[in-house]
C-alpha cells in the first residue's frame, strides 16, 4: 500500500500546553485508520493539523513536518489544501440552511454556477452519504429539522461535494443513537474504496469495528500504531492493552 | 419585625423605585400628547411654515430630519459594518487593535456639542461644504459609528464559531466565509443596532447646530449643500426665539418628533423579534 499522509516529528501547542508530541506517522492509502486515547491524547488536535485548522487559534504553534502525497502542507495554500483534506466535525454542525444548499453550499464558493450540475452534484453526495432515500422529498427543507445522524451524513455529504482525497473524522457519533452510528460506520467502510479515512474515536469498539489499522495516543504521544486486531488482541505495549480492554481510559 | 414582613416592605420599595423610572416616561408622553394633539393635522404636517413660523406647517422640518437621518445612516452603516467586521474577524490582539477600541469607547462618550464644534471646523470651514444637509449627515454619521461598530461586532461575534470552522473545512476562503457563512446570520442584529442608533440621533440638536440647520427655510432642500430645517432644532428655535408662538403648535412638533423617534424604536423591536422566531440555529 501506498503511503497518503507522512507526518514527521509532530509536535502541537497551544500556549503553554502541549497537545501533540514528536509524533512520527503514516496513513496509508484507502485505508481507515482508527486514532484512539482518552480525553486530552492530542487527537483531535492531530487530526486538525492535517488540514491546518488548527492554525485559526490565535496561539496556536507547531513543529515538525506533514506530507500529504509526498508534498509538504504547508507549504501549500490552505485553502486548497482543505478541498483535498475534508472533516467531518464530532457534533453535526449543519449550517442553518436547507439540506441542499448545505451540500453544495462549497462548490457554490469555489464557483460551480450551472444548476444542473449542483443538482446532480447533490444527489450523488448525499446517495454516496447513504442519506439521499432518507431526504430525497424535502431536499429544500430545513437542514437543521433532521435527525442527530441524518444531520451527521449529511454533514458528510457536504464534506464529500467538494470532492475531497482524505477525510477526517472527529468523533462522527459520539452524539449519535447506536443505529445512526451504525448507518455512518457502514458509510465509511463503502467510501474507504475512494478515499483515505482517518477516524479520531472515544468508542474503542467503534475503531475495531471499521478501522483497518489503530493507532493509540496518551498524552499526546503515540503509543503503539498496528493492524486493528493486533491492536485489540495482542498489543505490544501494556498501556494499549489496558485502554483497549476498559481498564482506564 | 419577622422575615415575611421585612420581605414585604423590601419588596414594596423595590416596586415603587421601579414605577418612579415609569412615571417621568408616562408624564412626558402624556403632557406631550394632551397639549399638542389639537395642532396636528393634516394642513399642520404637509405646509411650510408662514407668518415667521407663528402659523402654517412643519413639513420642510420633517422632510429635512428623514433626509438627514437616512443619509447619515448611509454614510455610517456600510463604515460602521465594515469596521466591525475587521475587528471581529481579521484584528489581532495587539497595541493597533487595543488603540482602535478604545477609540470607539471614547467615540461614545463625546458630548453630541464638541461633535457638533467638529463638523463646523471639519467639513463646514476645512473642505467647505458650508452649513448643508451633507454636513450635518456626515457629523451625525460619525456619531453613530460607535453605535453601530458596537452592535455590529456583537452581533457577529454570536454567531457560532462553528460556522466558519465548517466553512473553512470546505476549502472556502476566509472573506468568503465571512460573506456566506457569517454576515447572513448577524444581519438582525446589525439591523436592530442601526435603528437604534438612528433613533438615537434623530433627535440631537447640537451636532447639527452648526453643521446643517437652517433657522427658516419654507421650501425643501434641492441638493446636498442646501440648508435644511431639521425638528430637534425648530422645536428649539419655536420654544425660545419666537415671541407670541403659540403653544399648541410646539408641542405639535415635539409631538410628531417623538413620534418619528417612537417608530423607529418599534421598527428596531419588530425586526428582531421577527428574526428571533425565526432564528434557525
Amino acid at each position: 500500500m501506498v503511503a497518503k499522509i507522512t507526518v514527521n516529528n509532530l509536535s502541537c501547542r497551544f500556549g503553554k500546553s502541549q497537545s501533540v508530541k514528536k509524533l512520527d506517522l503514516t496513513v496509508l492509502e484507502n485505508e481507515i485508520l482508527g486514532i484512539i486515547g482518552p480525553s486530552n491524547s492530542g487527537k483531535t488536535t492531530f487530526l486538525r493539523a492535517l488540514n491546518r485548522l488548527n492554525e485559526l487559534h490565535p496561539h496556536y504553534k507547531q513543529q515538525g513536518e506533514i506530507f500529504i502525497d509526498g508534498k509538504n502542507i504547508l507549504l501549500e495554500d490552505p485553502e486548497l489544501l482543505r478541498k483535498r483534506v475534508g472533516m467531518v466535525f464530532a457534533l453535526p454542525l449543519s449550517l442553518p440552511l436547507s439540506v441542499v444548499e448545505n451540500v453544495i453550499y462549497g462548490p457554490k464558493r469555489h464557483g460551480v454556477k450551472s444548476k444542473k450540475e449542483l443538482e446532480e452534484l447533490a444527489e450523488r453526495c448525499l446517495r454516496s452519504a447513504s442519506l439521499w432515500e432518507e431526504v430525497k422529498d424535502r431536499l429544500n427543507g430545513a437542514a437543521l429539522k433532521l435527525s442527530g445522524g441524518q444531520q451527521q451524513r449529511l454533514c458528510l455529504a457536504r464534506t464529500l461535494a467538494v470532492e475531497p482525497e482524505i477525510i477526517l473524522f472527529d468523533e462522527p457519533c459520539s452524539g449519535l443513537d447506536p443505529l445512526s452510528t451504525a448507518k455512518v460506520e457502514e458509510t465509511m467502510v463503502e467510501l474507504k474504496e475512494k478515499y483515505t479515512l482517518v477516524l479520531v474515536t472515544n468508542n474503542v469498539k467503534q475503531a475495531s469495528r471499521v478501522c483497518d489499522r489503530t493507532a493509540f495516543f496518551l498524552m499526546g504521544e503515540l503509543i503503539e500504531i498496528d493492524k486493528t486486531e493486533k491492536i485489540f488482541i495482542s498489543p505490544e505495549d501494556k498501556r494499549t492493552e489496558e485502554y483497549v480492554t476498559g481498564r482506564f481510559g | 419585625m419577622d422575615a415575611k414582613k421585612s420581605q414585604k416592605i423590601a419588596f414594596g420599595v423595590l416596586l415603587a423605585t421601579t414605577l418612579a423610572v415609569v412615571l417621568p416616561v408616562l408624564f412626558i408622553i402624556m403632557i406631550i400628547i394632551k397639549e399638542g394633539i389639537t395642532a396636528i393635522n393634516w394642513r399642520f404636517l404637509t405646509t411650510m411654515p408662514s407668518n415667521g413660523m407663528r402659523s402654517g406647517g412643519i413639513f420642510p422640518a420633517i422632510v429635512g430630519t428623514i433626509y438627514l437621518v437616512l443619509l447619515s445612516v448611509a454614510i455610517a452603516l456600510p463604515v460602521g459594518v465594515m469596521a466591525a467586521i475587521y475587528l471581529n474577524e481579521y484584528a489581532k490582539d495587539n497595541i493597533l487593535t487595543r488603540i482602535i477600541k478604545l477609540s470607539i469607547v471614547n467615540l461614545a462618550g463625546v458630548p453630541s456639542v464638541v461633535y457638533g464644534l467638529f463638523g463646523l471646523g471639519l467639513f463646514v470651514i476645512f473642505l467647505k461644504f458650508g452649513v448643508c444637509l451633507l454636513s450635518g449627515a456626515l457629523t451625525l454619521a460619525i456619531m453613530e459609528l460607535p453605535v453601530i461598530i458596537t452592535t455590529s461586532k456583537e452581533a457577529l461575534s454570536t454567531v457560532p464559531l462553528s460556522f466558519r470552522e465548517v466553512s473553512l473545512s470546505l476549502g472556502v476562503s476566509r472573506w468568503q466565509t465571512i460573506r456566506y457563512a457569517v454576515l447572513p446570520h448577524a444581519l438582525p442584529g446589525i439591523m436592530t443596532g442601526t435603528i437604534l442608533s438612528i433613533s438615537r440621533i434623530a433627535g440631537e440638536t447640537a451636532p447639527i447646530l452648526f453643521t446643517a440647520a437652517a433657522f427658516y427655510l419654507p421650501r425643501l432642500p434641492g441638493s446636498l449643500f442646501d440648508q435644511i430645517m431639521v425638528l430637534p432644532y425648530h422645536l428649539f428655535i419655536i420654544s425660545t426665539q419666537i415671541p407670541n408662538m403659540p403653544s399648541k403648535s410646539t408641542y405639535g412638533t415635539a409631538l410628531v418628533l417623538l413620534i418619528l423617534v417612537l417608530m423607529m424604536n418599534f421598527t428596531a423591536i419588530v425586526v428582531r423579534t421577527y428574526f428571533r422566531m425565526n432564528k434557525k440555529w
